[in-house]
């Protein structure tokens, strides 16, 4: 019995000796230098930038993904001021009021947003630089209604009529960004009669589900999906994903498109985070998210539009997404003061 | 006295990885609202559904599996390892790829509602409740049944009144398991769930990771914990007071004798068929491309064309998986051995200390990962990065399964062949090495099996603490399915195909067969 006994105090020594020698990355300063770049599990760039990147600067980029920009900008909350790495890219709009009350970031905005396009290069309030921008849109499978000869629904208003009852799938604002986003956008769009517009919603047969996923692959009937919804809330650069991600991109055709009118425009921010352990070299990773080589390729590898002003788009993207020309927005501080209560609201008036 | 040294290291695990990350969530978060929240009524009609959904998706596992584990533990049946292999995989796949291909199978009239939860829950846990019982069964001496049947009992009174009473112990275990995995259950919830019925757990995700609410989180995983503990508690005591000590038999399976083994049989021909058919839609969504048949995203998961930090090659995909896992199920198997010995050997306390060792199966995912953030920023280690952390996290859900296999088979041995030994002369150990440990080596080559196809499979824990370039197979799955596009989804099938394969042959592969002797 001794023998064993030994041996489980061993281990429990073991893993305390584990614990405590673990390398902290966060604070090792001697050397090449390694940024910990804290983003959520979307965040996707070419291998060849980075790489090009660290042999230009001698700075490595470890990229930490912390779950959905939710998830991602809590964490930060929770660890404002000892940070789980030096850059935060991620925060959108809905989020940013949350995270710069908790003082998350050492203010710096990169002198190349002069570049950025003039709609959203303020729209960071001097605490973080916008990177990319991209559109929650209605997505409509074009196949469905051409076959029945039925012309698909331009506006919010539209999915309320008889003639498009049970056809919308959305997600749930609770669990689910793009949910969130499309209800942002209704209560842009309505103001205080938004509550109204999802009773009439829900009086249409329109359908919740918890995930993007489930709505997009179970219940949309689009682009060879199997549900039997032809409207989902989805995002606007969904059509020019489903050329690029076809079994044969060279012959694939579009078979989805967006609704421009209801359409939530999220601009994803990078910023320093307060307490870095490499402030400087944060910046310089920041100054490079917004440099035309990486600018031109998070059309592709993120499936977002480029903050930077004169960026060619890839064909695909300039061909088949549809930017909405009068997307809705709310500021970060009325989304920030009402977010909960609105998800409250929506339960109340859509599920309960 | 033995057995507070054998508990020590399962026991450390626990404390260290499981109840300070939870203290630290209720010391970060439990103000004078958290009592508000715990007190509004809708709280408590989540509590009431996540209850009521674990009830009925364990009283309907154990119902469906309990026939399907005669046939297979004492029954001579065809094709037994595949049958078994294929009842206990959708317990260790990723909840959110098989609840997508059960979703896609399920009339959507039953989308959304309790009924596809509950049958849901009955696909995954089926083959849990066959192999914990099962260890059991197999063991049983068939001399008492016989007995009773000579003196002209009916089938159905022999099962309830002479099986029964042996099985009872390790049923209960089971429906332990059940319980916790279905009242804690996340991916099936959210993924074949209604947003109108949020359970407890899905409650705590929202509050935490979604609107940062942590003195309401820290009140629900409270709640959570306590419900948890008490049905537990309970559980232990009815294991205790039901165990009754059998013969250990190698008697070989038995031939088919009346109406009802035939029944059993072809009821579990029937359930496995049943439970093969989303795995089956899946193997097929993986081979189509383009509208017909092909390898295509086969090729392209071996070799990923776009050079993205998201193109990682199957090939270091699987490394990672099987390396981690492997990790696990060291510490998993080792964990839960010592755990099931202490728990088995304890005079005094050993209700306390499987209530302990098992909370893991019964604690918010969630909650554990931000305690550990919270420890990390205001304790004296800091654990981020730590990617030891992966193993260890997936060893905790493991860990309980093991000691809840071996747990009945232990109990269900006569401590006299114990003191038989010592009496001849061997020392504690040496005795409890050649009675319980000679019994349960293959019941523990078929746990370690379950817990490595545990690991393989484990999807909340590891997205917590992996690393981004080095994903498991469930982690690159779930980011594939993130994204509209068929190259996306017919990948992620791919992949599910990939993960299937390795857990059906770590499952026959550690399968030793009908325990013989």
């Amino acid at each position: 019995m001794r023998v064993l006994g030994t041996a489980a105090l061993l281990s429990v020594t073991l893993a305390l000796a584990a614990c405590g020698g673990a390398p902290t990355p966060v604070s090792s300063s001697s050397g090449p230098v390694t940024v910990r770049l804290l983003t959520h599990d979307s965040f996707v760039l070419s291998t060849s930038l980075l790489n090009e990147f660290t042999a230009r600067t001698g700075i490595t980029i470890e990229i930490v993904a912390v779950g959905d920009a939710g998830e991602l900008v809590n964490r930060a909350v929770l660890s404002a001021g000892k940070p789980e790495g030096d850059v935060l890219f991620g925060v959108d709009n809905s989020l940013l009021s949350r995270a710069v009350s908790a003082s998350v970031f050492e203010p710096y905005v990169s002198p190349e947003v002069s570049h950025v396009r003039s709609e959203i290069a303020d729209s960071g309030n001097g605490i973080v630089t916008p990177i990319d921008d991209g559109d929650v849109c209605v997505n409509i499978d074009n196949v469905w209604f051409d076959k029945r000869g039925l012309a698909a629904p331009k506006t919010l208003d539209d999915l309320t009529k008889p003639e498009y009852a049970e056809l919308l799938v959305t997600e749930n604002p609770a669990t689910s960004s793009p949910g969130l986003a499309f209800l942002l956008a209704t209560i842009a769009k309505y103001g205080d009669g938004w509550r109204d517009y999802w009773s009439k919603l829900r009086a249409n047969g329109a359908l919740a589900v918890n995930g993007w996923t489930e709505a997009y692959t179970s219940e949309f009937s689009g682009a060879g999906n199997p549900g039997s919804r032809p409207l989902v809330v989805s995002y606007s650069s969904s059509p020019p994903a489903e050329i690029i991600y076809a079994a044969d991109p060279a012959k694939a055709s579009v078979t989805t498109s967006t609704m421009t009118d209801g359409c939530y425009r999220q601009i994803e921010y990078a910023g320093v985070l307060a307490g870095a352990a490499h402030p400087d070299a944060a910046k310089t990773v920041i100054d490079w998210l917004l440099s035309p080589e990486v600018q031109s390729d998070v059309a592709l590898s993120m499936f977002v539009f480029p903050a930077r002003e004169g960026v060619v788009l890839p064909e695909v993207f300039a061909k088949y997404a549809t930017r909405p020309a009068r997307p809705e927005e709310l500021t970060p501080e009325e989304v920030g003061a009402n977010q909960q209560q609105w998800l409250n609201d929506w339960t109340e008036t859509f599920v309960s | 006295m033995r057995s507070r040294g054998l508990a020590i290291a399962p026991v450390g695990v626990v404390a260290l990885f499981l109840l300070a990350p939870v203290i630290a969530v209720l010391i970060a978060g439990i103000r004078p609202e958290s009592l508000h929240v715990v007190m509004e009524s809708r709280t408590w009609r989540i509590v009431g559904f996540t209850a009521l959904q674990a009830l009925l998706s364990t009283v309907v596992s154990v119902a469906l599996a309990l026939p399907a584990t005669y046939a297979l533990h004492r029954l001579r049946l065809r094709l037994r390892r595949l049958t078994l292999a294929v009842l206990t995989v959708p317990f260790v796949l990723p909840t959110v790829v098989v609840g997508l291909a059960f979703r896609a199978l399920l009339p959507d009239s039953l989308n959304g509602t309790l009924t596809a939860i509950i049958l849901a829950h009955a696909f995954f846990n089926i083959g849990l409740v066959v192999r914990v019982v099962g260890g059991v069964w197999s063991r049983l001496d068939g001399r008492m049944q016989d007995v009773a049947r000579t003196l002209g009992m009916s089938p159905f009174n022999v099962f309830r009144r002479v099986t029964l009473p042996y099985l009872r112990p390790a049923i209960l275990a089971s429906t332990a398991l059940v319980a916790m995995f279905t009242f804690t259950s996340f991916g099936v919830i959210l993924v074949l769930g209604s947003p109108a019925q949020p359970t407890i757990e899905v409650e705590i995700y929202r509050r935490t990771t979604q609107i940062l609410d942590l003195p309401a989180a820290a009140g629900l995983a409270l709640v959570q914990l306590i419900i948890v503990v008490v049905a537990l508690i309970w559980s232990a005591v009815l294991q205790r007071r039901t165990v009754m000590r059998m013969r250990q038999s190698s008697a070989p399976p038995l031939p088919v004798s009346n109406k009802c083994d035939r029944l059993c049989i072809i009821w579990t021909y029937v359930l496995a068929l049943a439970l093969t058919l989303p795995v089956l839609s899946l193997i097929l969504r993986s081979l189509r491309a383009g509208n017909q048949w092909s390898l295509q995203w086969y090729q392209q998961i071996t070799a990923p064309s776009a050079g993205t930090t998201r193109d990682i090659g199957a090939f270091s995909i699987v490394t990672t998986s099987l390396r981690y896992a492997a990790l696990a199920t060291l510490l998993a198997v080792v964990l839960g051995v010592l755990g099931a010995m202490a728990v088995q050997l304890a005079t005094r306390r050993g209700v306390t200390l499987e209530t302990t060792l098992l909370l893991p199966l019964g604690v918010s995912a969630v909650t554990i990962g931000f305690g550990l953030l919270l420890m990390s920023i205001h304790g004296p280690v800091d654990l981020r990065g730590w990617t030891l952390l992966v193993p260890l996290g997936q060893s905790l859900v493991a860990a309980p399964l093991v000691m809840m296999l071996l747990l009945p088979i232990l109990r269900s041995i006569d401590p006299r062949l114990r003191y038989v030994a010592t009496t001849l002369g061997a020392g504690p150990l040496k005795a409890w090495w050649a009675v319980d440990g000679r019994l349960i080596g293959r019941a523990t080559v078929g746990a370690a099996g379950l817990a490595c196809a545990v690991s393989l499979g484990e999807f909340g824990a590891t997205a917590f603490l992996a690393r981004v370039d080095e994903p498991t197979i469930p982690l690159q799955i779930v980011r594939l399915l993130g994204r509209p596009g068929e190259a996306n989804f017919g990948s992620a099938t791919a992949f599910a195909v990939v993960l299937l394969a390795i857990t059906a042959v770590v499952l026959t592969a550690t399968d030793r067969g009908r325990t013989q002797w």
